[in-house]
C-alpha cells in the first residue's frame, strides 16, 4: 500500500528563531503591524510503502526520529494519508 | 615516531576544504590522503578530518544526510578507539548530527553568512589538537571564521556538564579575551567555538585552522592546532608504533 505523510518540522518553543523574526518584520512593513510571533518551519511531503496504517505510522516516526527532525532543536508531527484511497465523500 | 602523522581526510559531496588541509599537511611533511565519503574505510590513519563545505548540499540540515555516509561508520568507530578526530565547520556540524558531539548548530542569529579573521580563547589545552607545549589555557588565537550556521545550541544540562567537565575549549572572544555578545560571530551559547568529546579525542570547533597556516594568508595559528596532533602522537607510543 502506498502512502502519503506531510511532516511538519519546527523548531522547537524557546528555541530563537532569527528567519521567522525577520518575516514577522516583513509583514509589518507590508502593513501588519499587529504580526507578531513567526515561526519558519518545513513542510516535507515523504510517499512510501506500507502493509496498512500501523505500519506507516511506525515508519514515519522512525523517519522523524532517525532523520528528518533533529530533536535537540526541532520537533515533527504529520498527518498520513493513504495514496489512491476515494475518501468518503467519493463513495457516496 | 620517525614520520609525519598520516591523516585521513573524509571528502563528501560539496565538503570544499579538503584541499587546504592536503596543502598544510605537506607544508608539515605529514602524509594525507583524501577519503570518498562512499569508502567505509580509513587505511592506517593516525588521525581523520572532517573539512568545511556543505556536504550533500547542507539540505534538511547541515551535516544531516552525510552522517549517513559509509565513511561515517568508519569514523565513528575510529572515534570510539580513541582515535583523533577534528571536524572543522561543516565537519563540526556532522560530527554533532553523527552523535560523535553533543548540541547542533543553527542559522547564525543575524542570518549573515559570516567570513571574517576572528579572536578565540582558548580555554582547555589538553588530548591531541590542543596540545599545552602549542596552547596554553587562556591563549588567545586568531583564525578565519566561514560560515551561515556556526550558532551552538545544546539543552540546558548538556551545556551545564561541557562546562562542569571542560569541554568547551575554544570560546569567541575579542582582541583582549574578553568573551562578549559583541565578539560573538554567530549567537552561540556561552560564545562556544569548540567542543571536545567525553574522550578529548573528538573536536569540534567552527573556525578553519587549515586556513591560518602560512604568514601570507594572514596568520599561522592553525598550525598551532595541527601541530598538537604530532606532539600527541609522539607521546603515544603504542599508537605511533603500531602504525609505523
Amino acid at each position: 500500500m502506498r502512502w502519503v505523510a506531510d511532516v511538519h518540522v519546527r523548531l522547537r518553543p524557546g528555541i530563537a528563531d532569527p528567519e521567522g523574526q525577520t518575516i514577522a518584520g516583513g509583514l509589518r512593513a507590508l502593513g501588519f503591524p499587529s504580526v507578531g510571533e513567526v515561526r519558519a518551519g518545513k513542510l516535507l511531503r515523504v510517499s512510501f510503502d506500507a502493509a496498512d496504517q500501523e505500519a506507516a505510522e511506525e515508519a514515519v516516526s522512525t523517519m522523524c526520529r532517525r532523520l528528518l527532525a533533529n530533536p535537540v532543536m526541532e520537533t515533527a508531527d504529520w498527518e498520513l494519508q493513504a495514496e489512491g484511497i476515494p475518501d468518503e465523500e467519493e463513495i457516496a | 615516531m620517525s614520520r609525519g602523522p598520516r591523516l585521513a581526510v573524509a571528502v563528501f559531496p560539496g565538503t570544499w576544504s579538503e584541499r587546504d588541509f592536503v596543502h598544510v599537511a605537506d607544508l608539515l611533511g605529514w602524509e594525507a590522503r583524501l577519503v570518498w565519503h562512499a569508502d567505509a574505510e580509513l587505511g592506517n590513519a593516525d588521525a581523520v578530518v572532517l573539512p568545511g563545505g556543505f556536504a550533500h548540499g547542507d539540505h534538511l540540515r547541515t551535516g544531516a544526510i552525510a552522517r549517513f555516509s559509509p565513511v561515517m561508520g568508519a569514523v565513528q568507530a575510529f572515534a570510539e578507539r580513541g582515535g583523533p578526530v577534528l571536524g572543522s565547520c561543516n565537519g563540526f556540524q556532522i560530527l554533532c548530527e553523527a552523535g560523535l558531539l553533543p548540541g547542533v548548530l543553527l542559522r547564525n542569529d543575524h542570518l549573515q553568512f559570516r567570513c571574517d579573521w576572528q579572536w578565540l580563547r582558548v580555554e582547555h589545552s589538553a588530548g591531541p589538537w590542543l596540545a599545552s607545549e602549542e596552547l596554553s589555557s587562556g591563549d588567545l588565537v586568531s583564525l578565519p571564521i566561514s560560515h551561515g550556521e556556526g550558532r551552538y545550541h545544546a539543552d540546558p544540562d548538556v551545556l551545564a556538564e561541557l562546562e562542569a567537565s571542560g569541554r568547551v575549549v575554544l570560546r569567541y572572544a575579542d582582541g583582549d579575551g574578553a568573551v562578549t555578545d559583541e565578539a560573538n560571530p554567530n549567537g552561540s551559547l556561552n560564545g562556544i567555538a569548540g567542543i571536545v568529546n567525553q574522550g578529548g579525542n573528538v573536536l569540534g570547533l567552527m573556525p578553519h585552522p587549515e586556513r591560518a597556516a602560512e604568514a601570507e594568508v594572514g596568520g599561522t595559528d592553525g598550525l598551532r592546532i595541527l601541530r598538537s596532533l604530532e606532539r600527541w602522537l609522539v607521546a603515544q607510543p603504542a599508537v605511533a608504533e603500531r602504525r609505523l
